[in-house]
This record gives structure tokens, C-alpha cells and sequence, in this order.
């Protein structure tokens, strides 16, 4: 038996997360709104030994499909994760998260002086590039390039 | 022009498009003096500033007004009494139904952007915090145009280089026209780093130096800009650098016989009075000439409507 399916059972339903950076779990959570009030049944593994990253984090959400634009995001914090879309324990949809051209709501400007970070009807919205990845303020133009997982919503 | 619906920032703007603004700045440029037009009657503007700078409303105003429009005003007590309560979102979407273009200066950054998003007509931006000024370097642009050459020019960029955006802005806009740039600064005020390595990856000439001295002779244009108090710490950090770039008659013996020199004015003492006399001194020039340019804004985004 290898040793990742000790650690973390199959499901039956979900989503499997897989190659997350090792020690993003918790931030592709964060991501995903995956809190304490949400009602899905979610494992975590961290600091997996991997064969093809060295060591990676796992995520596994029961019960939810996730879709495209909400995957997407995860490659902001971890570019090499794999998407398993599991239906009656098989793999049916297998991919690599993909950087999406833009994130809304997702990550907080840094510049203190930015029109998105005051009381208006607004989110934050980046334009994205890569690699490796940098995000630009769509309003005050602003970059972050380091740390973004720091700067999560 | 196709996709001319905002005034937001220089850098969306290619040169063709830059051109464009200048030919109808020209054309239009005799309504600033004496003659009259009517080409934008029933058309009106409303300026909309959360924070005060005069010429630049002016300016704004006068050129509708030549051009037969008319112009409505928040004044800045109102303004600022709206910012307490009242959303700048929500402020655009009333007063686009009054209006048929606005004209915006905000403290924050990105806020002409965000304007324009809720906007039904045309947003100018006039300044947003540290952010863009894009109509105060078309107006550089075309001072250079009408009184020397924007193509292959020799310019010097003088002062504050590291906070003044107005100077970043053109420095971008001349990269276009293959410009061979010379910054002057103090140490503490030189450009930022990222800001001149997008310069180099575009092809042109950069140097740097601290000395005004030894470039005043080889350049077409000396540009010169304010060194603003509020950047320093203290006042003898201020002192230090505040008159190192004073620029005097007796400076400009052996200068090129073409030399302008520019400034965004008001200017502190950066400019002696007795240069003002000489031929070499544009700015005030360059001030009139933020009316021909605002009116080829106004009117291009009018028309396009
Ligand atoms: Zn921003």
C-alpha cells in the first residue's frame, strides 16, 4: 500500500486537491471560503513526502465539485496543484490549476492609499501574470509579487 | 478615437494614439487665443475635486468655455462633505445625469478608474492621489511639440524624480518618441529603480547624475520640478537637498541656443526671476498650453459620444 492512501482515506464524492505547495494547505482553504461554518466534510495532509515535489500538502472536500474560477485561485499560492474531481471513488476529471487573467475579491491591495481598500461598493481586482506570478492592482496599479499568500482576503 | 472613452492614465495610450491628441490640440488651438467657437454648446462639464488645485480646474474650465460649453462645479466644501457621507461611487452615478463629461481629482489612488467603471459618461482624470495626472504630461508633450522637437530629443529631467509622478509619466511618454533622458537629482530623490529599468527595456538612452552643471549644455530641454517639503523627515533633510537645483541667468551662459526649460509650476525657488526674461523660459507658455490640449480631450471624448 503506498503511503499517501494511509494517510488520507478515498472519497467517495469531491474534490481532491493534490501537489499543493507543502504548507499551503490551510491558505487553499482560505481560498476556497472553506471556514469553520461551512458544513463540508474537508481533510488535510501537509507535509506529504512527494515523489514529484519533494513534500506537498493534500486537500480533500466532500460532497462539492468545485468549479473552474474557484480553482484557479489556488495556483496565486501554488501553481502546481492538481484538480481530481472523484464521482463513486473514480477520477473522472483530472487537471492542473491554471493562473487565471484576473482574481476579484481574492487578495488585498497593499497600498494603504488605494481606492479598494476604502468604504466604496468595490472589491479588490488584480490582473494576473507568471511566472513567477505577480499580481497587479487594477485601480492604483500597485504589485505584489512576494508573500501573497499574506495577503489573502 | 476608437476606445477614447476615458482620460485614466499615459501608459494606455500608444503613440499613435498620443498623436492624435496633439494634431487636435493644434487645430484647436486658436480658440484658446482669440477666435471663438461654439463646437461643444449644450454640452456640459462638471468638475468634481476632493481636493483643491485651482489651475488645474481652471484650466479644465476655461477650455469648455471657449468651446461654447458650460460648466457645473461641486466646490470643495460641498465635495468634502459628501466624502463623510456620501460614497464617490454613488456621487458619479448623480452626477452623470447631469453632466456629459467629469473632470475628477481624488486623494486616493485608482479612483478615477473605479469612477469610470461607474460612470455612464466620459471620466477625466485630473489626479488621483500619487497616482496618474495624464492630462499635465499631454500638455508637456505638446509644449515640446510647439516650441522644439519630440522626436530624438536630448531632455534633462531635474528635482524630484523618486515621488514626482508627473515626471515618471513623461518619461514614459517620451520613451515613445526615442528620447535620450538625463535624470539630476540628490541621491535621495533619484527614480526608482523599476521605473527606469522599464525605460531601458525600451530602447532609449538613460543616465543619471547629481550635477546640473555639467548637463546643461548638451540637452534641448531642462525640465525642472519642486521638491516638496512634506517628503522629508525634517526640515534640515529638506534643506539639504531644496536648493541644489536652482536654476539662474548666470547658469545658463553657454547653454544650447535652443534650450527650453519647462515647469509644472507654481514654482517655490527652483527658477530665478531673472531667467523668466530670457528666451530659454517656456513655463508660462507651457501653462497656456494645458488649455489647447484640454480642449482636444473635451472634444474628442464629446464627439465620440
Ligand atoms: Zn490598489
Amino acid at each position: 500500500m503506498r503511503e499517501k492512501d494511509v494517510r488520507v482515506l478515498p472519497i467517495r464524492n469531491g474534490t481532491v486537491i493534490d501537489h499543493i505547495t507543502a504548507g499551503q494547505a490551510l491558505n487553499v482553504l482560505k481560498i476556497l471560503g472553506i471556514t469553520d461554518k461551512s458544513n463540508s466534510v474537508v481533510s488535510v495532509a501537509m507535509n506529504v513526502p512527494s515523489s514529484v515535489i519533494g513534500t506537498k500538502d493534500i486537500v480533500k472536500v466532500e460532497d462539492r465539485e468545485l468549479i473552474e474560477d474557484e480553482v484557479n485561485r489556488i495556483s496565486l499560492i501554488s501553481p502546481k496543484a492538481t484538480i481530481n474531481i472523484i464521482r463513486g471513488y473514480e477520477v473522472v476529471m483530472k487537471h492542473r490549476v491554471e493562473l487565471p487573467a484576473r482574481v476579484d475579491g481574492v487578495v488585498k491591495c497593499v497600498n494603504p492609499n488605494c481606492i479598494s481598500n476604502t468604504s466604496e461598493p468595490v472589491v479588490s481586482k488584480f490582473l494576473v501574470s507568471g511566472k513567477p506570478v505577480m499580481l497587479r492592482c487594477a485601480y492604483c496599479d500597485y504589485v505584489i509579487s512576494e508573500n501573497i499568500a499574506a495577503h489573502l482576503i | 478615437m476608437p476606445g477614447l472613452r476615458h482620460i485614466i492614465s499615459m501608459k494606455e495610450l500608444s503613440r499613435e494614439d498620443i498623436e492624435r491628441i496633439l494634431e487636435k490640440a493644434r487645430e484647436l488651438e486658436r480658440f484658446a487665443r482669440k477666435e471663438r467657437s461654439n463646437m461643444l454648446e449644450g454640452s456640459v462639464l462638471a468638475t468634481l475635486f476632493y481636493e483643491p488645485s485651482t489651475r488645474t480646474r481652471l484650466s479644465f474650465e476655461t477650455a469648455m468655455k471657449r468651446l461654447g460649453g458650460e460648466v457645473i462645479d461641486m466646490v470643495s466644501k460641498e465635495v468634502s462633505s459628501a466624502a463623510k457621507g456620501e460614497s464617490l461611487a454613488d456621487t458619479i452615478r448623480v452626477v452623470d445625469k447631469y453632466a456629459d463629461v467629469i473632470v475628477l481629482r481624488h486623494p486616493k489612488e485608482g479612483s478615477a478608474r473605479m469612477a469610470a467603471e461607474f460612470s455612464s459618461v466620459p471620466i477625466i482624470n485630473a489626479g488621483d492621489g500619487a497616482g496618474h495626472h495624464p492630462t499635465q504630461t499631454r500638455l508637456d508633450l505638446y509644449t515640446i511639440m510647439r516650441v522644439s522637437c519630440l522626436e530624438g530629443l536630448n531632455i534633462a529631467l531635474a528635482g524630484d524624480l523618486k515621488y514626482g509622478r508627473t515626471v515618471h509619466s513623461l518619461a514614459y511618454a517620451l520613451s515613445l518618441f526615442g528620447a535620450n533622458i538625463t535624470l539630476v537629482s540628490p541621491k535621495q530623490l533619484r527614480i526608482p529603480e523599476f521605473i527606469k529599468s522599464d525605460l531601458r527595456a525600451r530602447g532609449i538612452g538613460i543616465r543619471e547624475t547629481e550635477s546640473l552643471e555639467s548637463v546643461m549644455n548638451e540637452v534641448d530641454v531642462l525640465y525642472v520640478t519642486r521638491i516638496q517639503r512634506e517628503r522629508f523627515p525634517d526640515h534640515e533633510e529638506y534643506m539639504k537637498v531644496a536648493g541644489v537645483y536652482r536654476i539662474t541667468g548666470k547658469l545658463l551662459d553657454g547653454v544650447r541656443d535652443n534650450l527650453i526649460i519647462m515647469h509644472p509650476l507654481p514654482r517655490i525657488d527652483e527658477i530665478a526671476p531673472d531667467v523668466d526674461r530670457t528666451k530659454h523660459a517656456k513655463y508660462f507658455e507651457q501653462a497656456f498650453y494645458g488649455v489647447p490640449v484640454r480642449m482636444a480631450l473635451l472634444s474628442m471624448l464629446l464627439e465620440a459620444e
